[in-house]
């Protein structure tokens, strides 16, 4: 155990599957309330709170600077939400306003007072995972490395928050109003949730710094949701996910001799566009294969209609011949050629020498189809039935 | 020309041109567009030194243009195939870009070189470093971006207010919105070495908004915010050289909410205070 926690590529390890674990949990919420850009201001706003922090109490680790920090994140949203209550300004704007501010004050206290002290914008924003595993704590015996500490306390912290308010949550995300009127407060449970999640960034910057951390925040719970239709599915595979990113960010930053916790992050956007090409369903190709499929079945279903109003007419012979179709319908070849395969699969017709037949499927397809439209259509005066001819 | 005012000139020019741009970013609600692309920009930066070998200011301008249109494009395909929300399209662009960016920084970094030195000041900027060349460079963006302003001033005035009124009419709304994208992009990578990634997005958004306070129409709150954008620079600039540690970008985007605060506040007719009293 000892060895365990004194190996560093260990430590760092166990540091990124706790930022990824610990980010992905709030994260599932977050991105399906549509607030995965508050994650950025709390993270950018954070700054302010460590430096106002250690003004007011000399502290720049521990728990009351992660308090104070937590603060902060709160402060963001509430003034977020405050400006656009004015109605002076959109949602958006308040927020490209308010982070950068607080922003801006945090960085100058730090210029102004701090600058001795263990603080600048660079690892704020930046991280260094790859020196977690020098700072640390003796427990039983071991010297486990402090970021391990907090991000475990906040891995739990999160994952209990989740299990304890599930319900709650998910309606607030889903149905805020609804989860209101049956008493449950979303506003509160959506508070404590940007609470958790500035603590937890405040834990994790250290290590992967505050940008990555939106990355571990939005990306692995989007990629889920491109793979699942299940809440407790998409939290399981975006913690899943997380993981997977640190451990293959960390082989490939260690291979390549680049930062380990930009690889980690660059990773969970690996994984994302993995997603966005290739999920079943809601993937690109899946999305394009079944646009494609769409129009095929749109056009078999305009060929047997064709067929279908001249099976019964005079000119039946030249109407319905295969090499009608190209001046008939006005489809190039290359299409003529997909759609009658397609309908020939389908069992819509067959083929009768230089003829296209329906089959009893495809005529009952070309009744529908015909019906169902012919209340859209004004008569035309051929149309109009004819005077039956005197009887000889 | 003295630094400092070397330094003013070429913040009141950057707050200029951001000003101007700002309104059409606030309008159109896109703000946190500026966001994006000023993270984006980052592997750009790097992709253009490591092709450049050096510090190149066009070769930097050209990666981070192109890396800011390539996230716009990635994030308009998201969008389009997936149910997604725009906001988490734009965390993911946002975040892996910049995690692309870190990589590649680290990988300069180690290859070693004292190349390398101040490229680090793009990422978190630092004003005092600017020369008289770089005062050129934003005079001459300045100049690019009010012509395609004036060439384009009614379709991009269409776009700002009503895209699908522009749509119907067959207006190339696609070509403005890319126009302004890539405009936008680079006003961002010109602010980034004075002001750095994260204040950039305010210099954008800032003037705007506090414009819009005062004025209606779309030209008088261009105007008004290339004018609000340029005094908040220049009187970032002169506040900050009175102190050690007043960097000047914090400074000039303090000066800016408080621009914007009072606007909020105090201007006729829109003013909280005269709602409340």
């Amino acid at each position: 155990m000892t060895a365990f926690f004194a190996n560093p590529d260990a430590m760092i390890l166990l540091t990124g599957l706790l930022v990824a674990l610990a980010a992905a949990l709030p994260g599932c919420f977050l991105v399906l309330r549509g607030s995965s850009l508050m994650t950025d201001a709390i993270s950018h706003a954070i700054v302010f709170g460590i430096a106002l922090t250690w003004l007011a109490t000399g502290y720049i680790s521990g728990p009351i600077q992660i308090a104070g920090a937590a603060a902060a994140g709160l402060l963001t949203v509430l003034l977020i939400e405050a400006l656009t209550r004015t109605r002076r300004l959109n949602n958006d704007a308040a927020m490209g306003l308010v982070f950068p501010t607080l922003f801006a004050a945090g960085v100058l206290i730090i210029n102004l007072y701090a600058r001795d002290i263990h603080l600048d914008t660079d690892t704020v924003l930046l991280g260094e995972i790859a020196f977690v595993w020098l700072d640390t704590t003796r427990i039983a015996g071991m010297d486990i490395p402090n970021a391990v500490i907090s991000l475990t306390v906040f891995a739990a912290l999160n994952l209990g928050f989740i299990l304890l308010f599930w319900k709650p949550l998910k309606l607030a995300v889903f149905d805020p109003d609804f989860a209101a009127l049956q008493g449950l407060r979303p506003g509160l449970v959506l508070g404590g949730l940007f609470a958790l999640t500035s603590a937890t960034a405040v834990a994790a910057f250290d290590a992967v710094g505050a940008i990555l951390f939106v990355a571990f925040v939005i990306v692995p719970p989007a990629t889920a949701y491109l793979l699942t239709q299940s809440l407790a599915v998409m939290v399981t595979l975006a913690a899943l996910i997380g993981m997977g990113s640190a451990l293959a960010g960390q082989q490939a930053a260690l291979a390549l001799d680049v930062s380990i916790g930009g690889m980690m992050a660059l990773m969970t956007g690996a994984f994302f566009a993995l997603a966005l090409v290739a999920a079943p369903g809601k993937g690109v190709i899946a999305t394009l294969l079944r646009r494609r499929n769409d129009r095929l079945a749109f056009a078999c279903r305009t060929l047997v209609t064709h067929l279908h109003s001249h099976a019964a007419g005079p000119r039946v012979d030249e109407e319905n011949a295969i090499t009608a179709l190209e001046s008939h319908l006005r489809w190039p070849r290359r299409q003529i050629r997909n759609v009658v395969l397609r309908a020939l699969d389908d069992g819509l017709v067959r083929r009768e020498g230089a003829m296209l037949v329906l089959t009893e499927m495809g005529a009952a397809l070309g009744r529908e189809t015909v019906a169902s439209v012919a209340p859209l259509i004004p008569p035309r005066p051929q149309d109009q039935p004819q005077p039956a001819p005197p009887a000889a | 020309m003295s630094p400092l005012l070397t330094v003013a000139l070429g913040t009141a020019l950057l707050g200029a041109l951001a000003g101007a741009l700002g309104p059409f970013a606030v309008l159109r609600k896109q703000s946190l567009m500026g966001d994006v692309l000023s993270h984006a920009a980052l592997p750009g930066i790097c992709i253009g030194f490591l092709v450049a070998q050096e510090r190149s200011l066009p070769a930097l301008l050209a990666g981070a243009l192109i890396a800011g249109l390539i996230a716009a494009g990635l994030i308009q395909l998201i969008l389009r195939f997936t149910r997604i929300k725009p906001d988490a399209a734009m965390g993911i662009i946002l975040s892996t870009f910049f995690a692309l960016g870190v990589v590649l920084l680290s990988h300069i970094q180690h290859s070693g070189g004292a190349a390398q030195a101040g490229l680090s000041s793009f990422l978190f900027g630092q004003a005092a470093a600017m020369l008289a060349s770089d005062v050129t460079l934003l005079s001459a963006l300045a100049a690019l971006v009010l012509l395609i302003l004036a060439t384009f001033w009614k379709d991009l005035k269409l776009v700002a207010f009503d895209r699908d009124y522009a749509r119907a009419l067959g207006r190339p709304v696609a070509a403005m919105e890319s126009l302004l994208a890539a405009v936008t992009a680079i006003a961002i990578v010109a602010g980034l070495q004075v002001v750095g990634v994260v204040l950039m997005v305010a210099l954008l958004i800032a003037p705007a908004v506090a414009a819009r306070q005062w004025v209606e129409g779309l030209l008088p709150m261009v105007l008004l915010s290339a004018l609000l954008g340029a005094g908040a620079g220049v009187s970032g600039a002169l506040l900050s050289s009175t102190a050690r540690g007043l960097a000047t970008g914090p400074v000039i985007v303090l000066v800016a909410a408080g621009l914007v605060l009072l606007s909020i506040l105090f201007a006729p007719r829109r003013g909280l205070v005269w709602r409340r009293a």
